[in-house]
């Protein structure tokens, strides 16, 4: 065990490095919940039948008939959302304290690929209860894939295995879910703390006095001890508390109203609902991810300084820049709900620029407009700036993503989250 | 702490002009070749097996179901055949179109609304009219439709066929 410990970690460290503020720990809270999610997914394969007519009761039989099967499913189920989470804000960490680029590069980038691997994990296994939430889920969700200029509809029909979710769907899916992903993610993972070593462990601000170098047992492993069983206690909790949904067994011929995408894709699918498919599913998603896989390769002119958000005009134009985003978004939801429907209001152009080209113009014209009226004035460094882009685009995210979630009801209509429900 | 430092190593490879490829280069390089094939000879077998168990459909057979006699359908009326998957939609005119339950939007099941006179899809509420023609977006293209077969009076739908299209054309239709 303690051998363990020390391949994964070395044998002294910086004590600063060790405050818990200083990553709040959601790196290790991650690899735990993977862990968790390793061994409750295996007990549930001892139950699970992949296949279309057997696999709904298969979950039934396992909730109500097996010995804490509710409970370890509700774990599965909990502990697969908080992963996620996490992984997230652990993303978001590392970004705000500049450990993306420079010696780190490879680790962001495989880092995006982790969080990658997570949804899909994520969206594979939500197929596979195979009730109405399941299918209708995952049927919007690829029929998204769809609109891929060229490859989309193939690219669709072989995903799932024909022109809509079947047999073959659901033991694909169940593949990857329980064999293939698993593998790449502890592959991945443990490739992603070797590159954290290698870098010589987390990234630092520049300290006034040499820095106290600590034995790592026991001090760091009593600390990550103690947020492991936090961090169990609270999984465990919500496990006990809130069943994770099955709703009636997959009916093809009848659809939920709402039909919502997953929770994590609550964003795209709320972009769905303002922008043409090729734009919302495509064109606007895959330009986030290029500008994420992007920002280490920029000349910044010098090293990161492990500060959070660099410095404090990085600090202030990052603040300004979340309001910004905020107010754009959801006045641009609410705009283009109650206003003005650039596709039935200019019917006469096609679909592709009414409801694309257009509003995506006025989008970034205000976008210029920030830019040249605020964020020009700011004098920032290319790092300061670069860091602006990204909190816009999170906190746009974030509010896309909490409107699909929680502000969507029968119909898809904008109401409140206690009518939503 | 310390820094790892990265060493620099030099390659020579493609360095040394023109010298005689010596016996072990060659060698080195038969071996490397040889990987590199077999490789793609294992990449050429993983995907020729992931994909050849999967592609049965190529032409699908006819597989004709009879929905019924013509008269028993009336003008300006909608019949739903929920084991097909398919609306038998009968038009003002007596013609006939079989439309594919599957919003062309995402994908969701639509229903038809007989006292809206349109079908409406619950997922995100397009609307399409009796013959499959959008009415109110997100969706953009008209319903997929079935190829409708009429012999003797009888009404046939081939469910093997699905027809995509981006709007309504008149000869979509089947008259008896
Ligand atoms: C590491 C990350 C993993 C994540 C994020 C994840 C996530 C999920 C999610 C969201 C569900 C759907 C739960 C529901 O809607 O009820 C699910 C179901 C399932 N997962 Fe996983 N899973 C992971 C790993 C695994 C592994 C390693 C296995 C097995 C080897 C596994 C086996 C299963 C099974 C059998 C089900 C279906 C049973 C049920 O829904 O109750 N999972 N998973
Ligand atoms: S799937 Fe029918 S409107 Fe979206």
């Amino acid at each position: 065990m303690r051998s363990i410990f020390l391949h994964l970690h070395p044998a002294k460290v910086d004590r600063s490095s060790i405050e818990f503020n200083r990553t709040f720990g959601l790196g290790g809270m991650a690899a735990l919940l993977i862990v968790v999610q390793l061994i409750t997914g295996i007990l549930l394969r001892f139950y699970y039948t992949p296949v279309p007519g057997s696999a709904y009761a298969s979950v039934v039989f396992t909730k109500n008939q097996v010995l804490f099967g509710q409970f370890i499913r509700n774990i599965h189920y909990w502990s697969g959302v908080f992963l996620l989470l996490i992984a997230f804000l652990h993303f978001l960490r590392v970004f705000l304290t500049g450990a993306y680029r420079e010696i780190r590069t490879k680790n962001w980038l495989f880092g995006l690929l982790l969080l990658v691997l997570i949804v899909f994990l994520n969206f594979t296994g939500y197929l596979l209860p195979w009730d109405q939430l399941a299918y209708w889920a995952i049927t919007v969700s690829t029929n998204m894939i769809g609109y891929l200029p060229l490859i989309g509809e193939s690219l669709r029909t072989t995903i799932i295995g024909g022109t809509e979710l079947n047999a073959d769907t659901l033991r694909t899916f169940f593949t990857f879910h329980t064999a293939v992903l698993p593998l790449l993610l502890l592959l991945l993972v443990f490739y992603h703390f070797w590159r954290v070593r290698k870098a010589a462990g987390i990234l630092m601000p520049e300290a006034q006095e040499k820095p106290e170098m600590i034995p790592v047992v026991p001090n760091l492993v009593f600390k990550e001890f103690i947020v492991a069983l936090v961090l169990l206690a609270v999984v465990f909790l919500f496990s006990a508390l809130f069943n994770a949904p099955l709703l009636e067994k997959a009916n093809p011929a009848y659809s939920l109203n709402p039909t919502k995408a997953p929770w994590y894709f609550a964003g795209v699918q709320e972009l769905l609902m303002h922008f043409h498919p090729i734009f919302a599913a495509f064109i606007i998603p895959v330009s986030v991810a290029a500008f994420l896989a992007w920002i280490p390769f920029l000349n910044y002119g010098q090293a990161p300084n492990g500060r959070w958000f660099i410095s404090e005009k990085g600090l202030k134009s990052s603040v300004t820049t979340a309001k910004f985003a905020v107010i754009i978004t959801l006045s641009g939801i609410l705009f283009n709900e109650y206003i003005l429907n650039f596709e039935t209001s200019f019917s006469f152009l096609p679909a592709f620029v009414s409801n694309g080209i257009i509003p995506l113009l006025i989008l970034t014209g205000l976008m210029a407009g920030y830019y040249q009226f605020y964020l020009k004035g700011q004098s920032l460094s290319k790092a300061e700036l670069v860091q602006a882009v990204f909190v816009f685009i999170i906190v746009a995210f974030i509010i896309l993503t909490l409107t699909g979630i929680f502000f969507r009801g029968k119909d898809m209509a904008l109401t409140f989250p206690w009518r939503a429900f | 702490m310390k820094k790892l430092q990265h060493k620099k190593t030099v390659s020579l490879v493609g360095k040394a002009p023109a010298e005689p490829l010596s016996r072990r280069d060659f060698f080195n390089r038969a071996w490397k070749w040889l990987g590199i094939l077999a490789a793609l000879e294992v990449t050429g077998m993983f995907t020729a097996f992931l994909f050849s168990g999967k592609s049965k459909k190529q032409s699908a057979p006819k597989q004709l179901l009879e929905a019924g006699p013509v008269d028993s359908f009336e003008k300006n009326s909608v019949s739903a055949f929920m084991g097909g998957r398919f609306y038998l939609a009968r038009q003002k005119d007596g013609g006939f179109i079989a439309l594919s339950l599957r919003c062309t939007h995402l994908g969701c099941s639509i229903a038809w609304e007989a006292s809206k006179n349109r079908f409406i899809c619950p997922c995100h509420s397009s609307a399409f009219d009796i013959a499959g023609e959008v009415l109110n977006p997100p969706a953009v293209r008209a319903l997929d439709y079935y190829p409708v077969l009429i012999e003797n009076g009888i009404v046939k739908v081939d469910i093997g066929t699905i027809v995509e299209r981006s709007s309504f054309r008149k000869d979509q239709l089947q008259y008896a």
